[in-house]
């Protein structure tokens, strides 16, 4: 017999209503407004972008308001957006060596052509709370200097002059770049699906997986050779137009690790590089996906792969938030029959093992 | 030929420009052009375009993530039909750009257009980033060796 058990409706209705007062808040206190979140809360914006896979700051500034800055459900509601809308295509490729950059640093060349520049860093700050901030706080206006109109080459291509780096592995002619939103994951999977699912990976995730690295899980010696984040073009080959036309300009941000030499028999030695790549200022996030990517480079350099960070499978199962939210959070819906059923069967063993247990004692009084 | 890219080249231009700009921006500077008859060939549509890097800054692309664009496309009375395409939801300024695209090909047009609506806002567009460059540029870290004791 099957029992459908039918009330929930009111219940959930009222507290969604409930949720969306708690939301609001103290009503005597002003609403936030999405330019203020995208204006004053950027970088929660960032990263509602990166990992929801969306560059659109007035989308993720709308679901990080609608979460209540619950910024996993965020990405999850910005995921959910894009599903509604169709594709138009790819953009071409984007160069990051023709960004105009509002950060540049990088720790193994003090002089690089370009120069170290800092931007809006919280590297350097004391991390003390600053009670100026609490209210009415108006920041002085920022310094300027006579800007230089010399190129800033990634320091990549630098090292790459004197081949001293590995360079970057080029498509094969007619290759078509792997989508994981479109195609199912198998593995192993090429750099560029692996790419694609790190830059949509959670941050925390990837935050730590990259650290177990460096604690020597899958050692790879990194040095930041750069870290730039700034502006880049984007250009869309529009069929009805006939070429690439321009869609103007996001914010990236790009790291290069440089990593511990290869060498063969056959190829001198060279330093290797691991990649990360993200939307809007989001160091942390590329610093970490740098150390994973180079991480999960293990096999196609021979290296001997034991940690976690080098499992190119548990990796990028485990690295959307969306997903690992699914799984872990469905555990509070209603298992009600399963759970029954687990119940019967437990109160069933318990039943015989008391049976057994009084059948023995009855032999020993017996003996 | 040369001809061809050459307007291909003005129009690529132009559209990068607008593309910065705002809606807005835009449609004040149109008014005060005489603008000749139009209509819109493709209504503002919304949708995504897949954002590509490339491993490493300079090798094979991968797909990084979408960002959403509008695109519209209008018809001049004369024929000339111009394309906009813009990153964000909002489709006047995707059909503004399209109809300036549609102009900067009129020659009755085009070069009302490009001094009357382009140049002023490319000029704007240059003194912002004048600025942010300025900006940024006065956090550049001007390195000095610090010579202690004697010889």
């Amino acid at each position: 017999m099957y029992v459908a058990v039918k009330g929930g409706e009111r219940a959930i209705e009222n507290a969604h209503r409930l949720l969306a007062h708690k939301r609001r808040g103290d009503q005597s206190v002003a609403e936030i407004s999405l330019d203020q979140i995208s204006e004053q809360l950027g970088l929660a914006v960032d990263r509602v972008m990166s990992e929801g896979s969306l560059y659109d700051r007035e989308l993720a500034a709308l679901a990080i308001k609608q979460a209540r800055g619950d910024l996993i459900e965020a990405i999850f509601l910005v995921r959910a957006f894009r599903a509604t809308l169709p594709r138009f295509g790819a953009s071409e490729p984007v160069d990051t060596g023709a960004m105009r950059v509002q950060r540049r640093v990088s720790s193994t060349f003090k002089d690089i052509p370009g120069g170290q520049i800092l931007g809006p860093t919280f590297d350097y700050t004391h991390r003390l709370l600053d009670p100026s901030l609490a209210e009415g706080f108006v920041p002085d206006a920022p310094a300027t200097a006579e800007a230089s109109t010399a190129p800033t080459p990634r320091v990549t291509d630098i090292l790459g002059r004197d081949g001293l780096i590995e360079s970057s592995p080029q498509a094969e002619d007619g290759a078509s770049v792997g989508d994981l939103t479109r195609e199912p994951l198998n593995f192993p999977a090429d750099r560029d699906l692996r790419l694609q699912n790190l830059a949509r990976g959670d941050e925390g995730f990837l935050l730590a997986m990259g650290y177990s690295t460096q604690r020597g899980y899958g050692r790879n010696h990194p040095f930041a050779g750069e870290i730039r984040f700034g502006e880049v073009e984007v250009e869309f080959f529009a069929e009805d137009a006939g070429f690439a036309v321009p869609l103007g300009s996001i914010e990236l941000t790009e790291c290069q690790m440089v990593n511990q030499f290869k060498g063969s028999a056959t190829e001198a030695p060279c330093f290797t590089r691991g990649y990360g790549l993200a939307f809007g200022q989001s160091e942390r996030k590329t610093m970490s996906m740098a150390l994973v990517d180079r991480a999960l480079r293990a096999r196609e350099l021979g290296e001997e792969a034991l940690a976690p960070a080098q499992d190119e499978e548990f990796v990028m199962s485990h690295s959307d938030n969306v997903q690992a939210t699914g799984f872990v959070e469905h555990l509070k819906l209603p298992h009600y029959v399963d759970f029954q059923s687990e119940l019967g069967l437990l109160r069933k063993l318990r039943q015989e093992f008391a049976d057994a247990n009084a059948s023995d004692a009855m032999k020993e009084a017996a003996e | 030929m040369t001809q061809h890219n050459n307007q291909q080249a003005q129009r690529k231009a132009a559209m990068a420009v607008l593309a910065h700009a705002e809606a807005g921006e835009i449609a004040a500077r149109l008014r005060n052009l005489s603008l000749p008859d139009h209509q819109d060939l493709r209504t503002p549509e919304n949708g995504l375009v897949m954002l590509r890097g490339r491993v490493g800054g300079d090798g094979a692309p991968f797909n990084l993530g979408e960002a959403t664009v509008s695109r519209a496309a209008v018809r001049l009375a004369s024929g000339e039909v111009g394309f906009g395409y813009t990153l964000g939801r909002d489709g006047d300024k995707a059909r503004l750009i399209a109809l300036c695209d549609a102009l900067m090909q009129s020659r009755d047009h085009g070069g009302a257009v490009e001094r009357g609506v382009i140049a002023p806002l490319r000029e704007q567009l240059m003194i912002r980033r004048q600025q942010a460059a300025a900006e940024t540029a006065a956090t550049k870290v001007d390195f000095y060796t610090m010579v202690r004791g004697e010889g």
